[in-house]
């Protein structure tokens, strides 16, 4: 077990905020290249507008967006059980002092206890790796475009076609609900879940990292040129900038089966992740997993 | 810079064109979800609901909140939320109450374009995630109604300013932006 420099809770509480009131900086550049390239007058209006409110919060220190989500952990090297109680310690208090929205309710009563916790919250992923550090990652993850997921068990005979027929239907049939241009996340393969998972986790590594396998990066290029062709644009109200990027991760799957899931993330794809050694702790804000 | 000062009449409402850019000042509500689900619950029971609901601009916005140690409310931050969840009650919503403007993102369905021409309604796009720029528009919090449903949830009441931009995303008569964007879709790979 690593010796933390600081408290997890304190770790957690950094990554809320830093993840909440700064957009990455590789998000930022593809907005930038957008503003570049847009010609429309509204399409051009949404992206200033954005660019605006991002300088904005991360001024003052505020959430870029209201909608602060439901924080997905990813805990990854060397951990013990107890960081569990420890990071959940951390959005209690995240809420309370950045503040967050409090969005966590009883799927049911719709009853909202005001803490971002709650039955099976927080939503942590344990990836546990011999390395010598401890690394927490956070995906605060906005409705709106969780809202419109999608996971299809495709038949074998689909193929690479059908794989990318049905990620460009997720993405125009969710129109201007996910609050694009934004970020489209792909698992193709694994089982249901894993292939959900992935869909999810793709979101997470930055805009301008290589694909590590070439055959999903091309598939990544083609569908970014495809998604900004539909002239879907900003916001669904017309224009050429539909996604920032596309992300797939893949794994094996099922000789009967064709898994494919889409998890898109809004313009405002927040991430943030700390890395804890013997010498301290380093924060960045976008990780390969 | 074309402001509309609410409330709006129906005369208002009717000369705005699709694609317009413009900015609200005047009294504003905020409702989501719950809100609509018990606004139109009470009033079909006979009970009392809160005045400002009848001829309102009404933001579909979940804001993040704070309450000062005098117990007034300051907003932190206020984006619109995905309009389409309220798409069943909305035509309700617009007929019973003659909400005159709805301000969200990402827009609504046929059936909402068809009451807001009935009744005279427009849809306003906010900027979806602009929560700290369009918060700067909520001059003053005047209170709130409804937070047992969460802060998310509740009825907001806000005095604005130059608030937006907004485009005139829904027209009264029917027409919808997000309509013809989506009708004219590339598909291809």
């Amino acid at each position: 077990m690593i010796k933390l420099p600081e408290p997890v809770e304190d770790i957690v509480v950094n990554l809320l905020r830093l993840a909440n009131t700064k957009l990455p900086a590789d998000i930022g550049w593809a907005l930038e290249a957008a503003a570049g390239w847009e010609t429309g007058e509204i399409a051009y209006t949404q992206l200033g507008a954005i660019m605006d409110n991002v300088k904005k919060a991360e001024h003052i220190g505020r959430p870029m967006c209201q909608d602060t989500g439901i924080p997905v952990f990813y805990v990854r090297g060397r951990f013990d059980s107890g960081i569990a109680s420890q990071i959940a310690r951390g959005v209690e208090r995240a809420t309370r002092e950045i503040p967050l929205r409090p969005n966590t309710v009883d799927p049911l009563t719709r009853e909202n206890n005001g803490s971002n916790l709650g039955q099976g919250m927080p939503i942590i992923h344990y990836i546990p790796t011999d390395d010598d550090f401890t690394e927490i990652t956070v995906l605060p993850k906005g409705a709106g475009s969780e809202n419109m997921t999608r996971l299809a068990m495709l038949n074998p005979a689909d193929g690479a076609e059908g794989v990318k027929r049905f990620i460009i239907d997720s993405v125009l049939d969710a129109g201007g609900r996910p609050c694009p241009p934004s970020i489209v996340g792909v698992g193709i393969g694994g089982t249901s879940d894993v292939c959900v998972e992935m869909a999810k986790e793709a979101l997470l590594a930055p805009l301008d990292s290589e694909n590590p396998d070439p055959v999903l990066q091309a598939m990544q290029e083609e569908l970014f040129v495809a998604l900004n062709s539909s002239g879907l644009g900003p916001m669904g109200l017309g224009g050429s900038t539909t996604v920032l990027g596309v992300r797939i991760k893949k794994a094996f799957c099922h000789t009967a089966s064709l898994p494919v899931a889409v998890n898109i993330g809004c313009w405002a794809t927040r991430r943030a992740s700390a890395r804890i050694t013997d010498n301290g702790v380093e924060y960045a804000q976008g990780v390969e997993l | 810079m074309k402001v509309l000062n609410t409330p709006l009449s129906e005369s208002d409402v009717r000369s705005l064109r699709l694609g317009e850019t413009v900015f609200v000042s005047g009294p504003v509500i905020t409702g989501r979800d719950e809100m609509h689900i018990r606004a139109l619950e009470y009033d079909k029971n006979g009970e009392p609901v809160p005045d400002d609901i009848r001829g309102a601009t009404l933001f579909h916005c979940g804001p993040i909140m704070r309450q000062m140690d005098d117990g007034s409310w300051r907003v932190i931050a206020a984006g619109p939320t995905t309009s389409a969840r309220m798409n069943k009650l909305e035509p309700e919503m617009i007929e019973r109450f003659g909400i005159r403007a709805i301000i969200g993102k990402g827009g609504m369905s046929p059936e909402v374009a068809d009451a807001m021409r009935r009744c005279g309604c427009v849809y306003l796009a906010a900027t979806g995630g602009a929560a700290i720029s369009l918060a700067e528009g909520l001059n003053s919090c005047r209170g709130v109604e409804w937070l047992d449903l969460g802060m998310a949830e509740a009825m907001w009441r806000f005095d604005t300013q130059k608030f937006g931009p907004l485009v005139v995303a829904m027209d009264a008569e029917g027409n919808s932006l997000y309509q013809r964007v989506m009708d004219n879709l590339v598909r291809d790979i």
